[in-house]
C-alpha cells in the first residue's frame, strides 16, 4: 500500500503575496486553467475589480490571450499547473517572434514527493519544454523567495519584453494527500 | 444537409466588403489565407496579422477586445483555423465581451496544405457551437444578399457575435503582408496605444 507523508508549509500566504505582487507589477488581465495550488489566487483575482479574468479551456489559449492584451496594452498573467506547459508549445512561437511579453505562473505537480506517476513525465519535462520554447525560468522551492521572485519575473517580462515563467515548486504547494 | 448547398462567393469578395465599413475597427487575421485576403483588401496598421500559432486567432482577439473595451474588435479567420482551437468559443462565450466578433471565412477546406476537407465539409456547424457557448448572435451566410445584411451585424450588434461566411475554393492570387512578427506587433501598438506602445 502506497503512503504518504503530508508537510504542510510553516504559514500558507504566499497566494496572497502573489496576489499583492501581480497588483504592484501593473497586472490587468489574468487568465487560468485551475490548479489547486492556485486556488487561493484565483479566488482574490476573481473578486478585484481591475482585474479581467479569463477562465480558459486550454492553457495554450492564455499564450495567445497575453498577445492580444498586451496589443491592446494590457499587462496579463498566465495561471497553470505544470501539466499544461505542454499544450503552449507551438503556441509560445508567437511571444517570441512577435517580442511580446508573458508571464506564467506554474505550480508544479511531478517532483517534490509526488504520488502519480502519470505526473511525472511532464512535470520533469516543464523546466526544459519551456527553456527550449525560448521561455526564460525562475523555480522557487523556498515560499520566502516566491513573491520577490514573481516580481523579478514580472519586470524582466515586462521592461525587456520577453516570456518568463515562475515554477512554483510542488516543495511549497505542499503534497497532495492521497490518503484524504 | 446545409454543407451541400451551393457556395458561389468569392472569399477575396467578401473581405473586401467587410473591411470596407471598418471605421477604427481593430482586426486579428488568423494564420493562413485569412492573413492573406486582409493583405489582398488592403494593409492596415489596424491589421494584426498572425502567420504562426495556429488556433490562437479567436483568442488573440478576445485578450485585445477585453484590452480595448471601447474598440470592435474582429477576428478573420479560417474554418481550419477556428476548429484547431474550437475551445477558444466557450472560452469566449463565458467571458462575453461585447466588443467582440468572430468572423470565420469558411471555404470548408485546409487551404494552405493542399485542400484537405475539413470539419466544416461534413457538416460541423461552428455557429451552432458558437451558439451552444453563449455567443449573443449568431449567423451563416451563404450568398451576397445576406452577406450584406450580416456585415452591420459584425460592427455593430452587441457581443460576443460569430458569423461563419461561406466561400468558394476558387484560386485567388497570393498577396502578402509583412510577416516580422516583431515590426506588425510595434506598428499594431503605436496604432492603438500611440506614446504608450513603446513604456
Amino acid at each position: 500500500m502506497a503512503t504518504t507523508k503530508k508537510k504542510q508549509p510553516a504559514a500558507v500566504t504566499w497566494p496572497a503575496e502573489i496576489f499583492k505582487t501581480l497588483k504592484d507589477a501593473d497586472i490587468a488581465q489574468v487568465s487560468y486553467v485551475p490548479d489547486a495550488g492556485h486556488t487561493d489566487l484565483i479566488k482574490s483575482c476573481l473578486a478585484d475589480n481591475h482585474i479581467k479574468t479569463t477562465r480558459l479551456t486550454t492553457e495554450e489559449e492564455g499564450v495567445a490571450l497575453s498577445l492580444g492584451a498586451w496589443l491592446g496594452g494590457d499587462r496579463s498573467a498566465l495561471l497553470m499547473q505544470s501539466s499544461g506547459v505542454g499544450n503552449c508549445i507551438n503556441m509560445l512561437s508567437i511571444i517570441e517572434e512577435t517580442r511580446s511579453p508573458l508571464l506564467m505562473l506554474v505550480t508544479m505537480r511531478g517532483e517534490w514527493g509526488e504520488f502519480n506517476p502519470w505526473q511525472i513525465p511532464m512535470g520533469q519535462g516543464t523546466q526544459k519544454s519551456l527553456e527550449d520554447a525560448g521561455v526564460i525560468v525562475y523555480h522557487v522551492d523556498n515560499p520566502d523567495d516566491l513573491a520577490e521572485t514573481i516580481y523579478a519575473a514580472s519586470q524582466i517580462a515586462y521592461n525587456t519584453y520577453r516570456a518568463v515563467a515562475v515554477l512554483i515548486g510542488q516543495r511549497i504547494i505542499g503534497f497532495k494527500d492521497w490518503r484524504k | 444537409m446545409a454543407a451541400k448547398k451551393k457556395i458561389t462567393l468569392n472569399r477575396r469578395d467578401v473581405v473586401s466588403r467587410i473591411v470596407r465599413d471598418r471605421g477604427d475597427m481593430l482586426m486579428v487575421t488568423g494564420l493562413g489565407s485569412t492573413t492573406w485576403d486582409a493583405a489582398a483588401a488592403g494593409d492596415h496598421p489596424n491589421n494584426f496579422y498572425l502567420w504562426g500559432g495556429m488556433g490562437g486567432a479567436a483568442v488573440t482577439g478576445l485578450g485585445l477586445a477585453r484590452a480595448q473595451p471601447d474598440r470592435r474588435v474582429i477576428v478573420l479567420t479560417g474554418d481550419g483555423e477556428m476548429l484547431m482551437g474550437i475551445g477558444a468559443l466557450a472560452t469566449a462565450g463565458v467571458a462575453a465581451p461585447a466588443n467582440f466578433t468572430i468572423c470565420v471565412i469558411d471555404n470548408q477546406h485546409y487551404g494552405e496544405t493542399g485542400m484537405q476537407e475539413t470539419h466544416t465539409s461534413h457538416g460541423v456547424d461552428l455557429p451552432g457551437m458558437a451558439a451552444a457557448a453563449g455567443f449573443a448572435e449568431t449567423a451563416t451566410v451563404w450568398n451576397k444578399k445576406e452577406l450584406e445584411a450580416t456585415v452591420p451585424l459584425l460592427y455593430e450588434t452587441k457581443g460576443p457575435v460569430f458569423v461563419a461566411v461561406k466561400v468558394n475554393t476558387d484560386a485567388v492570387p497570393m498577396i502578402l503582408p509583412m510577416r516580422d512578427g516583431t515590426a506588425i506587433r510595434a506598428r499594431f501598438r503605436e496604432s492603438v496605444l500611440g506614446d504608450r506602445a513603446y513604456d
